[in-house]
């Protein structure tokens, strides 16, 4: 059934993505790897602006934003040029920030997500690229602090701003294309979105009978949903009261889920666009035949490749893909020999939950770990590798070990620094399911010795079998299996 | 003993007959005596940087050749000013590509040459320091905005210099001061290090005292960069090799609305004098129409000031220069700036955001741009018919410092001439051509992008066959 949208709930988005996966900044030769560096030391002449420096357009920016519009079906512009934005911020060393204006690279994308009523298409108007500025640094919070520091090492990092048309009709849906479009990103390569601020949000909205609202800088996709969600409600409540929506840009206060005035439309910022007079235009066509070539499988197409190859659940595929981590890991897991329908189960459904319940996320896989990381505390992440999962998926498909016992190692493994094998654990546990005589002998010996309950359960009282396979467990040291224990009872009392 | 006007050649010569580092101490001898308050900067480092070039050997085609450098072009570890308050005590840590180009040739930087602010300008009055005297007559400004560079080339206090040239920067203090001085083709010369007034119209360009030094600055300077995107990526070509004594069946076109209303009569007839000349060396000349000239101008002021107004959008106080206290952030910028730049320079930055604002960007600055390919097509019609233009450089000769300080607009019409050829990003040459009432009048060869040759031939032919380039100033030490 199409959803009715009974609001009119109009929502674009503008997101701002760090291209942090390639080596050097926009303009210059420094390194973008500036996460856990001193403050400013990743700088030079050009991304300090100092007066003569000039920019230099790195190449691989450009075959970035490239393989993105590529990815987002949308149309690549032959010749695209540099605009400058001016305005002034300590944190932007030239006083103008190199963006793109009337040429973006790209333009009319889109991005179908799964929608309130199955598949909606999501436009992308454009995306283009830009460079990062520097960032302020207080002691403490904003209020309190005796003076600012600004920090240039992400100057000039280069960005890829993505503005979508206002197709998405409510927060739920805005939240998925982020968590689709971050997911295609990271596909590509060219992105990673764990760093600290790769990526920042602006989310537009209007309900019927108002106009449009900004909400500017949210950094994640959460934040984007609540902010969503105050501000709807926030604004049917002004129509409600007869008052009228003021075209504005406003804030998110993530701590107190609220959403503030910033400006209004009469304090807009003139950002005075010209042409960057420093850069010449740039001709791509010709690389866009090899970059196609050479572009990476997306998520729709490995979900579909998935579901063939393994012959797994959508639900599965649609899990294992959402993340190119977790797909390339479960891919690894099947490569080295592990049933691909209980891999997928044990990936998507077990290791999934056990991750989310500890807030880990996945942060790399190397083509033999998967790393998570703690958002809070990241050195909580340990490690988890392919060979662990084959392991244990084996162990268990072979009979060896119970669900329950598998489980436990898993867990056991996510808590744990030690370097140890799930074989390992199993043994040192005392995990292995007993051995059949073992159990045989154990269901004489408990019929042997329970007269009473034997008679108890041959007279009708059929509660007197779990006692017995009570007793079953307990002389295995609980390592039979408990419906075999039964089964064997059964069939040794009724013969 | 005081070093005094010398060609490069000859500079050489004495170089190996005492030393660089004698020579060097020659020239800041002069230097020291001089009157014209021509450099902002003297380098602390010269002599040293000669005795170094003495013990090492003389290596590179400029081995203990000085050099002056106009004060917004960045030599490492030397005050780089721009003329200007805000970046009195600036020191860049980074050469410019010409600088570094210069020293790899084996050249001596003697010091930083005086400018109007940020090279806003045509008189060098509104430069921070003060202004610079013309060498021929104390009371006149040197032109601008690199009034410093030529003149001290023509007052003998450097051999050559560097200057800028945005809307004849170079070519208007070379004509006042009777030196020679090339703007090259907008890309022939990286402007890597120059501290941007106007991105996409100015040219670093070198000041001499004959068109033969001016090829050999030029060799040096000269070619790609890739730190610099609008640097032309072809070779480039051999400019000394073009200094040949002939101009027989060279073709002049003598554009008739560069001789326009309010030129000055003694300059017409000297530059006339000067086509006549060519004429008599076996060049033909004809009368050639630019018709949107006379919009140049306008557009010229449109597009410099938006292009300045981003430019210097980065002299805020917070990272380097000039800062004044403020309470806040935006009081701080606000006195840095109100207190930093000098009156013409805000008024540059002021008509400049103006023309870039929201519903004005398209009435001038857009405008303006349209115009600048209009002018443009002017010169590729007129230099598809003849090899060269000539007309006057500057409408008048150096007028009296003060003079036009109060009515900026009349120092703006005097660019008149020199502003369409960077418009069109040609290359064009300022060469002295004769005398109005004791003052220099400089000739302005223009030529077809990077045929730079062709004017250095030209302009070279010229110089051979007359005396002017070997008038001095009277005496100024």
């Amino acid at each position: 059934m199409a959803y009715e949208n009974p609001e009119g709930v109009m929502i674009g988005l503008e997101i701002h993505i760090q291209l942090n996966k390639l080596k050097s900044k926009m303009f210059c030769g420094c390194s973008t790897a500036y996460h856990d560096a001193e403050p400013n030391t990743h700088t030079c002449p050009v991304c300090l602006g100092l007066p003569g420096a000039l920019p230099v357009l790195n190449k691989e920016v450009v075959r970035a934003a490239i393989k993105v519009g590529l990815a987002l079906k949308g149309e690549i512009a032959e010749e695209t040029q540099f605009h400058r934005k001016n305005y002034f911020y300590p944190d932007l060393p030239r006083g103008f920030q190199i963006t793109q204006y009337d040429y973006p690279i790209v333009s009319n994308g889109k991005v179908v997500i799964e929608g309130e009523d199955g598949e909606h298409e999501v436009k992308i108007w454009r995306a283009h690229m830009e460079d990062d500025p520097g960032r302020l640094v207080h002691i403490g919070s904003i209020a309190k602090s005796k003076g600012v520091m600004i920090n240039y090492n992400r100057s000039g990092i280069p960005l890829i701003e993505t503005v979508t048309a206002p197709d998405m009709r409510s927060p739920k849906e805005a939240r998925r294309f982020l968590d689709k479009f971050r997911n295609i990103l990271e596909y590509l390569g060219v992105f990673d979105g764990n760093l600290e601020g790769a990526m920042r949000m602006d989310a537009n909205v209007s309900i019927r009978g108002g106009t449009r609202v900004e909400i500017k800088n949210i950094s994640s996709h959460k934040g984007v949903e609540k902010a969503l969600l105050y501000e709807i409600m926030r604004q049917k409540n002004v129509l409600r009261r007869g008052g009228e929506i003021t075209q504005e840009t406003r804030h998110f206060d993530e701590a107190r889920g609220v959403t503030l005035s910033m400006r209004t439309k009469e304090e807009a910022e003139d950002y005075r666009y010209f042409r960057e007079p420093d850069l010449v235009s740039i001709h791509v066509s010709h690389l866009i035949p090899e970059i196609k070539a050479t572009l990476p499988e997306l998520p729709d197409a490995k979900r579909a490749r998935f579901l063939e190859e393994y012959g797994i659940t959508d639900m599965h595929a649609k899990a294992l893909t959402s993340s190119i981590l977790l797909a390339d890991f479960y891919e690894g897991v099947c490569k080295k020999g592990a049933e691909p329908k209980t891999a997928a189960t044990w990936i998507a459904d077990v290791l999934l939950g056990e991750l989310n319940y500890r807030n880990l996320v996945l942060a790399s896989y190397d083509g033999v770990s998967l790393g998570c990381i703690n958002d809070k505390e990241p050195e909580l992440g340990n490690s988890f590798k392919a060979d662990d999962m084959v392991e244990l998926i084996t162990l268990f498909t072979e009979g060896k070990i119970s669900d329950k016992a598998a489980v436990e190692v898993l867990r056991t493994k996510l808590d744990s620094e030690e370097e140890k094998t799930p074989l390992q654990l199993v043994k040192e546990k005392g995990l292995f399911k007993a051995e059949a005589e073992l159990v045989v002998k154990a269901v004489s010996e408990a019929i042997a010795e329970n007269e009473i309950a034997v008679q108890d359960y041959l007279g009708g009282a059929e509660k007197s079998l779990n006692f017995l396979v009570g007793q079953v467990m307990k002389k295995t040291k609980g390592t039979a299996d408990a419906k075999t224990a039964r089964e064997l009872l059964v069939k040794e009392l009724k013969s | 003993m005081a070093a005094k006007w010398m060609s490069v050649a000859e500079v050489k010569q004495q170089i190996l007959e005492s030393s660089a580092e004698e020579l060097t101490a020659n020239y800041l001898e002069t230097i020291n005596k001089s009157k014209i308050n021509g450099y902002i900067t003297v380098s602390d480092k010269a002599l040293e940087q000669a005795k170094k070039i003495d013990i090492e050997g003389l290596k590179g085609p400029l081995a203990g050749v000085p050099i002056a450098i106009k004060d917004n072009i960045s030599v490492k570890g030397l005050p780089n000013s721009c003329g200007s308050k805000m970046l009195k005590n600036y020191i860049p840590p980074f050469n410019a590509h010409v600088i570094e180009k210069l020293l790899e040739a084996g050249a001596v930087i003697l010091g930083k040459t005086n400018m109007d602010e940020f090279a806003m300008g045509s008189s060098t009055e509104s430069s921070y320091f003060g202004p610079t005297l013309n060498p021929w007559d104390l009371e006149r400004v040197p032109g601008g905005s690199s009034g410093g560079s030529a003149a001290v080339v023509a007052a003998g206090e450097a051999p050559f210099a560097l200057g800028s040239d945005t809307g004849g920067s170079v070519r208007c203090p070379a004509a006042f001061c009777g030196v020679v001085g090339l703007k090259p083709t907008y890309g022939a010369v990286s402007r890597y290090g120059a501290v941007a007034y106007a991105n996409s119209l100015e040219q670093i360009g070198p000041l001499a005292n004959n068109v033969s030094d001016i090829a050999v600055l030029m060799d040096v300077i000269a070619g790609p960069d890739a730190r610099d995107s609008t640097s032309a990526p072809n070779a480039k070509p051999e400019y000394q090799a073009a200094l040949k004594a002939d101009i027989k069946g060279l073709r002049i076109g003598v554009p008739k609305e560069y001789f326009g209303e309010g030129i000055n009569p003694g300059v017409e007839k000297a530059v006339w004098a000067a086509i006549q000349r060519c004429e008599e060396l076996g060049a033909f000349w004809e009368e050639v129409s630019m018709p949107h000239t006379k919009y140049a101008l306008a557009s010229y002021y449109i597009i410099a000031m938006s292009e300045a107004s981003s430019n210097l959008a980065r002299f805020d106080g917070t990272r380097y220069g000039f800062r004044a206290e403020g309470e806040t952030w935006h009081s701080l910028i606000s006195k840095t700036r109100a207190e930093g730049f000098g009156a013409e320079v805000k008024r540059r930055i002021l008509l400049g955001t103006y023309a870039l604002s929201a519903g004005y960007h398209d009435k001038y600055y857009l405008k303006a741009l349209k115009v600048r390919s209009l002018v443009k097509q002017d010169f590729e019609k007129a230099l598809g018919k003849v090899d060269v233009l000539m007309a006057p450089t500057m409408p008048n000769p150096a007028f009296k410092l003060g003079e036009r300080l109060e009515d900026p607009l009349s120092l703006y019409l005097s660019d008149v001439n020199t502003v369409p050829i960077n418009l069109a990003g040609v290359p064009s040459l300022s060469l002295p051509c004769g005398f109005t009432a004791g003052l220099p009048v400089g000739l302005q060869i223009i030529g077809k992008p990077f045929e730079e040759p062709t004017l250095l031939q030209t302009a070279y032919t010229f110089e051979q066959n007359t005396d002017y380039h070997n008038k001095r100033p009277p005496e100024v030490v």
